[in-house]
């Protein structure tokens, strides 16, 4: 009796027991999948080596099924490409192969991996790797390779809209080619202090903390034109 | 000495070819601001290649009318001290080759008070050329382009300042700019003072800016921490320092702040320094001449 206890104990704690990486995605992609549209205010922080942009006050649309806009209404930014993943809706479309990557950490905590390739060879999305807090059905971390734009990295904190599986900040990360333009062509003011040019091919990042959300109001077309 | 400047004014602007300038800056001016309305894109792709693989450009929204006027006052300050040139290195040397000069001095008002007058006559041209590039440069393509924030393509780095924090840059860059073309001023000034025909001093001035400028440019081991730092046209591109605004610790730009004031302001003193200098040889050398034209 003693033993068959024991053995419960461990099949019980054992991962084989936990879901399989598939049920586990569409448990998440049906909870995101409940978010027809949304529209929230934030501010977007830009980090690249080689761009000097103040804060900016931003409104990001998004739309089911694939539609993101980032707008900045008082002025201009620039969004990076492959920024449409911040949104995971858009991210979990399609029809993948799902791997089971194992354990690892993200936002401090232990999550599932889950590594998603796309059936379909023409696919602009290479490989998409997913960090999947499993108890609360919620994506922490997602890297994704594309055949266009490289990799990047979306990295989401949950705070009041967690419910509706809607992150408080994102972080989007990615690759920088180098940028230099001939002084020639800039007649730059050298005020004759040492300068530390940026690094070529680093990485830069967007964050974006929200501080609202208007989920599933309806968000019109001509947003996104 | 108000007198005095005013009859000096009055003598500048009574001539047609004082005009000329005003007429080649507007014809720059348009000219350039045409180009951008049409073929702007281009410009912007060239500026930003390196960029739009990485980001989704907004290029209708960065190209207005900020942009433009920094476009052309990036181009035209290059050309504007030849204008200045012009009206500066006859104020002196016209008199002589008219004639008018000894009846000048001859006048119960010392040396030394006539061509401060002179040289101030000089400056009042300079800013009223300035203003006037001003209002075409910018409030026309503000009117043309719109407004919005502004990108700025540095040699290393791409700058944005919002909107709400450009106008007090391009006042204070005008104001610097004033500082600067006066320094051509002053040289044209005193190089008058040495000859008795305007086209010596107009020349000379001009090539001594243009040897000058491609100097600053230039980029020699040695001769970058000694020779350059003094050579006064380095100095004359310290008003874009304006544009370039300070970053806190994770890259964001500071709004309202500017990355290295105490170079513009040393940059500033440096320039005053040469306007000092100039136009004292200038006296000096007038009040020991031999006037006989």
């Amino acid at each position: 009796m003693k033993y068959l206890l024991l053995f419960f104990l461990v099949v019980a704690k054992s991962p084989a027991w936990a879901q399989s990486p598939d049920a586990l995605l569409q448990k998440v992609r049906a909870r995101l999948d409940q978010i027809n549209d949304y529209q929230a205010t934030g501010t977007m922080k830009t980090n690249v080596p080689f761009l000097k942009v103040p804060e900016a006050q931003v409104t990001v649309y998004f739309k089911r099924p694939d539609r993101l806009k980032i707008r900045n209404d008082k002025g201009i930014s620039l969004v990076p490409r492959g920024a449409v993943t911040i949104s995971l809706n858009n991210l979990l479309r399609g029809d993948y192969t799902v791997l089971d990557a194992g354990k690892d950490t993200a936002g401090g905590q232990t999550v599932k991996v889950v590594k998603l390739l796309p059936k379909d060879d023409n696919a602009d999305l290479v490989l998409s790797t997913l960090y999947i807090d499993e108890p609360r059905l919620l994506i922490l971390k997602a890297r994704t390779t594309t055949r266009e734009n490289g990799t990047y990295e979306v990295e989401m904190s949950y705070g009041k809209y967690i419910a509706n599986a809607l992150p408080d900040r994102v972080v989007f990360s990615f690759n920088t080619k180098n940028y230099k333009l001939p002084k020639g062509i800039t007649f730059d003011y050298d005020d004759g202090s040492a300068k530390n040019p940026p690094a070529g091919g680093a990485k830069g990042s967007v964050e974006i903390r929200y501080s609202s959300y208007i989920i599933n109001k309806g968000v019109p077309d001509s947003v996104f034109q | 000495m108000w007198t005095l400047l005013r009859i000096e004014l009055f003598k500048i602007f009574r001539r047609p070819r004082t005009y000329i300038p005003f007429g080649a800056i507007a014809a720059m001016i348009l000219i350039i601001q045409l180009g951008l309305k049409f073929d702007g894109r281009s410009y912007l792709e060239l500026m930003m290649s390196s960029l739009s693989d990485s980001f989704f450009i907004p290029y209708n929204m960065i190209m207005n009318g900020y942009l433009v006027a920094f476009v052309i006052l990036n181009t035209l300050l290059i050309q504007v001290p030849l204008l200045v040139a012009l009206v500066a290195g006859d104020i002196i040397a016209g008199e002589a080759n008219m004639g008018t000069l000894r009846l000048l001095v001859i006048r119960p008002v010392s040396r030394t008070r006539l061509l401060l007058v002179k040289f101030f006559a000089s400056v009042v041209y300079t800013v009223a050329l300035l203003v006037w590039m001003a209002v075409l440069s910018l409030f026309l393509s503000m009117l043309l382009f719109g407004t919005n924030d502004m990108m700025i393509a540095r040699n290393t780095v791409m700058e944005q300042i919002r909107s709400s924090d450009v106008l007090w840059r391009y006042i204070a860059a005008f104001g610097y700019a004033t500082v600067a073309l006066s320094t051509v001023a002053a040289l044209a000034f005193l190089l008058s003072v040495f000859a008795d025909n305007s086209i010596g001093p107009i020349v000379s001035t001009i090539s001594i800016v243009i040897v000058l400028t491609i100097l600053s440019e230039m980029r020699i081991p040695l001769y970058d921490n000694t020779v350059k730092p003094w050579l006064f046209t380095s100095h004359m591109l310290a008003w874009k320092g304006f544009f370039y605004s300070q970053s806190d610790g994770q890259g964001a730009a500071i709004p309202g702040s500017v990355e290295n004031l105490p170079a513009i302001l040393r940059s500033l003193g440096i320039l005053l320094l040469y306007i000092f200098g100039f136009v004292t040889a200038a006296i000096v050398s007038f009040k020991k001449k031999d006037i006989l034209s």
